[in-house]
């Protein structure tokens, strides 16, 4: 007896065809929110289901248990595993992530329960989506929740929004019930500038619409959930989205090459194209991009590459290539949609971690501008941020960031908090503006009994820690140290060189600490001429940020 | 602006997943003391081999390997771990739970579970802790069970090696949180988003060498219905008036060879094995009653390794 029952093999001739026409395919990724009520999980399972994504023996078992219920048709709702159960079992309610794929593309969905306290659930899937389906009950119309669904979608930057008006069988396949939800939900997408949003009627239950079009509702002519999934223009790296590169790692395997790896975020690169190198405020060109299938003529978001330079330049994690025309904006502080994602609600002033791009830096919350009520979605003051709540805030961090606003990047806009003290992810932050940074400092309260951080100590002396050289001239070491101590720099200067620990701690401590040693920057052989030198690459490198002391020359 | 216009495609999937799987490899050599990345022998470590390679080119990866080896693996993947990650130049650490095996632990005499438990389970947390790994790369994959739909990309595990799924951290775009304390550590999984066919057919247009067994030919096999027993440890005794048959077949999944069924097969190359995979779905979506292991159609459900 064969193993399978199976038409004859193709070979490998054809299958090559096949799998050349396969590669070819690109991947969307796409967030559904919505709760049980709204047929979420049934829609997922028809869409897998009518797409023949599922396998037999998992169909048996959704079979058995449909009957189990004393139901009997296949409860397709079951295919997705079943929030419901999940809920009796008192597990955490989670995003799930489900991959499926057709003739013409790949999908993954981040699966997201809808429900209020699920607002971090929501934002996580929605983070890494091209597109989002908000489920609306035709019977029920708009809700609240479908609002919040579009809001949480808009918030995170989700370029494609399909509204899928499901139910239509519950209402008798009735055009005027779709088009009323349509004419009002459109209205508030309109406010909420959310820019194309592709509005059809369904019945998961029944199957119209999802991957076939409707026999019942013969008044509506556009394409199918599927059919729309699969067509559906998804924001290419535009052709004058501007190159971004946050250096992840550096790669020197010898003396000969040092070359830059990391994800490109946005834009595209090619061999002599000129790049903004930040915080150095250099400029140079891309010498090569390479590969491990050979050197490549050019490079586009979001492949990970490793990029070399024609000149030599002390670069590191953390820094950034840019396009040297529009450049990014270079900001300590910031104001951002942050959704918060702790069961201890935040406060201002609280030290935090921040990760953006390729760093980590201490950061903190300056204060809450105002919190977005979910429900109206209309601005109210507040002190705090509770778990699942989304504020308005404006945040300082420790060292200048590169960045654009989320708006317009989503790469280099977006980041993430994390409590320093229990290691756990704490809120998701979207930039909406730089902020200036004020002259002078108020004193703010605070609570006494709290350690100064290092966060802390950047914000009153206005430079972060760092190790500087003054080659073997000591009488430059002088005037530095005189130059930094009059602006006000908390700076020491030594005459020795200090071990790798003493530099950690100085670092780490927010104190200048200036030593002999190499100077690797070629200054002027006078004495004041490459103090004012060195100031200004400290200053154009992040090091020094107040006004104070870089006399406003400060990127 | 550049002042030209240049249109770019769209990425294709499997260039999207590689350069996602590069960048959270890139993450974990920066931000760990100590990582390491967990070998099997299987199409999935080799695959991951080949991201890492890419990942870190033109140097080499900056991890060691490590081989979780139960002394019951085929011959033939020692003989392939030991040729390919010598002329890849990779650094290769091999764990064996030695007082185990020298106690006869085995899984007829014990069970799968047991057996399992401690040439696999235990003999990995001893690895990691001998070696002060704070960070462990592995090649797992969300599609492979449903159960695993929620895992994360970098999955937190506390000092004693646990993983608590009701208190996983949001993972938030592509940044990744890999702080922990002394004692915890970190499980990654830059194969997450991949599926089972990405992973064939990334090995078919990368020609990324793998485990010959994977590929149809004459072996020598204990058959009992439409199980196919491997014959390489003496304990796998077969049954009165049984003897081994040499039976055309092929290893879907990898592990130890009393563990590992085989299933009758002509596909002796990955195209092959694809149109395979693929043939499987096609009679399962026309509805047909077909007859394979229930265990796992498409490999779904292997366990591969310890993950």
């Amino acid at each position: 007896m064969p193993l399978v029952t199976r038409t004859a093999l193709r070979t490998d001739l054809e299958i090559e065809a096949l799998l050349a026409e396969d590669q070819a395919k690109d991947l969307l990724r796409f967030t559904t929110a919505g709760s049980v009520d709204d047929g979420k999980s049934t829609l997922i399972g028809r869409l897998l289901y009518d797409s023949k994504n599922v396998f037999e023996d998992h169909i048996r078992s959704v079979a058995k248990a449909s009957a189990n219920r004393g139901n009997g048709t296949l409860d397709l709702s079951l295919l997705t595993d079943g929030l419901r159960a999940e809920r009796e079992q008192g597990i955490t309610i989670d995003v799930a992530y489900r991959y499926f794929t057709t003739s013409k593309r790949k999908f993954i969905i981040a699966d997201t329960p809808g429900h209020e306290q699920y607002t971090r659930n929501m934002a996580t899937g929605a983070s890494t989506a091209d597109l989002a389906i908000v489920l609306i009950d035709a019977r029920n119309g708009v809700l609240p929740q479908s609002r919040r669904h579009a809001f949480i979608a808009s918030l995170l930057g989700i370029p494609n929004l399909v509204v899928a008006v499901n139910k239509m069988d519950a209402v008798r396949y009735d055009e005027g019930v779709f088009r009323w939800i349509e004419s009002e939900f459109g209205r508030f997408l309109d406010d909420l500038r959310v820019p194309a949003a592709y509005f059809l009627p369904i019945s998961a239950l029944v199957g119209d619409n999802v991957v076939t079009r409707s026999e019942a509702m013969h008044w509506f002519k556009g394409p199918s959930l599927l059919e729309h999934l699969e067509t559906v223009e998804v924001a290419s790296t535009a052709p004058d989205s501007e190159f971004r590169f946050p250096v992840q790692y550096v790669i020197r395997p010898n003396q000969d090459f040092r070359g830059y790896a990391g994800q490109i975020g946005s834009g595209f690169i090619r061999p002599g194209d000129e790049v903004l190198v930040l915080p150095a405020g250099r400029k140079s060109r891309v010498k090569s991009i390479a590969s491990f299938d050979g050197d490549l003529d050019l490079a586009h978001a979001p492949m990970s590459v490793t990029l070399t330079l024609e000149d030599n330049i002390d670069i590191s994690r953390g820094d950034m290539l840019a396009c040297p025309i529009q450049k990014p904006l270079v900001s300590r502080q910031f104001e951002a949609h942050v959704v918060w994602m702790s069961e201890t609600a935040l406060h201002p002033n609280t030290p935090l971690l921040l990760k953006h791009t390729t760093q980590m830096v201490a950061a903190e919350v300056k204060s809450i501008e105002h919190r977005i009520n979910i429900r109206t979605l209309e601005a109210e003051p507040t002190d705090t941020l509770a778990l699942n709540e989304i504020g308005i805030l404006r945040i300082a961090a420790s060292k200048p960031l590169y960045f654009d606003p989320y708006r317009e990047n989503r790469a280099t806009g977006c980041f993430s908090l994390i409590d320093p003290g229990t290691n756990a992810t704490v809120g998701a932050g979207m930039i909406i503006r730089e902020v200036a940074e004020q002259r002078r400092r108020t004193v703010e309260r605070r609570n006494v009994l709290t350690p100064v951080t290092l966060a802390e100590r950047n914000l009153r002396w206005g430079h972060t820690g760092a190790v500087v050289s003054y080659g073997d001239r000591p009488q430059l070491g002088v005037i530095l140290e005189r130059e930094l101590f009059e602006r006000g720099a908390v700076v020491v200067r030594l005459a020795h060189q200090p071990s790798d620990a003493e530099r950690e701690q100085a670092i780490s401590a927010g104190l200048l600490l200036l030593v002999p040693g190499d100077a690797d920057i070629a200054l002027s052989s006078d004495d004041q001429d490459a103090a004012n030198a060195l100031i200004e690459q400290l200053a154009l490198s992040g090091v020094l940020v107040s006004d104070e002391l870089t006399g406003g020359k400060g990127i | 602006m550049l002042g030209y216009y240049l249109m770019l495609p769209r990425l294709g999937h499997l260039r999207t997943l590689e350069a996602e799987s590069m960048h959270i490899m890139r993450e974990v050599a920066s931000e760990f003391q100590r990582p390491v990345m967990l070998y099997s022998i299987g199409k999935d470590s080799s695959v991951m081999l080949r991201l890492a390679q890419k990942a870190f080119y033109p140097a080499p990866f900056p991890f060691p390997l490590l081989h979780i080896d139960t002394g019951y693996k085929f011959r033939e993947m020692i003989t392939f771990r030991d040729e390919y990650t010598a002329s890849i130049k990779a650094n290769l650490i091999v764990h064996k739970n030695q007082q185990a095996l020298d106690n006869g632990t085995n899984p007829v005499e014990l069970g799968t579970a047991r057996c399992c438990g401690l040439l696999k389970t235990k003999s990995l947390l001893d690895g990691l802790r001998e070696g002060g790994f704070d960070a462990a790369l592995g090649g797992a994959r969300r599609d492979e069970e449903r159960s695993r739909a929620k895992e994360r990309i970098y999955s937190f595990r506390d000092a004693r090696g646990q993983w608590d799924p009701k208190n996983q951290r949001p993972e938030l775009w592509n940044l990744y949180n890999g702080r922990v304390d002394p004692g915890e550590s970190i499980r990654i999984f830059p194969l997450s988003n991949w599926t089972e066919m990405d992973v064939w057919h990334y090995i078919h247009i990368e020609r990324i060498p793998i485990v010959p067994l994977y590929f149809a030919a004459e072996r020598s096999m204990l058959v009992r219905g439409e199980t196919l027993i491997p014959v390489e440890q003496p304990f796998m005794k077969p049954m009165p008036g049984e003897k081994p048959e040499l039976v055309r077949c092929r290893m879907r999944s990898l592990g130890c060879s009393p563990c590992t069924g085989a299933i009758r097969s002509d596909a002796d190359t990955v195209p092959k094995i694809i149109e395979e995979l693929v043939s499987f779905r096609r009679s399962e979506r026309e509805n047909r009653v077909i007859d394979h292991d229930q265990e796992g159609s498409m490999e779904i459900k292997k366990r591969e390794g310890y993950f």
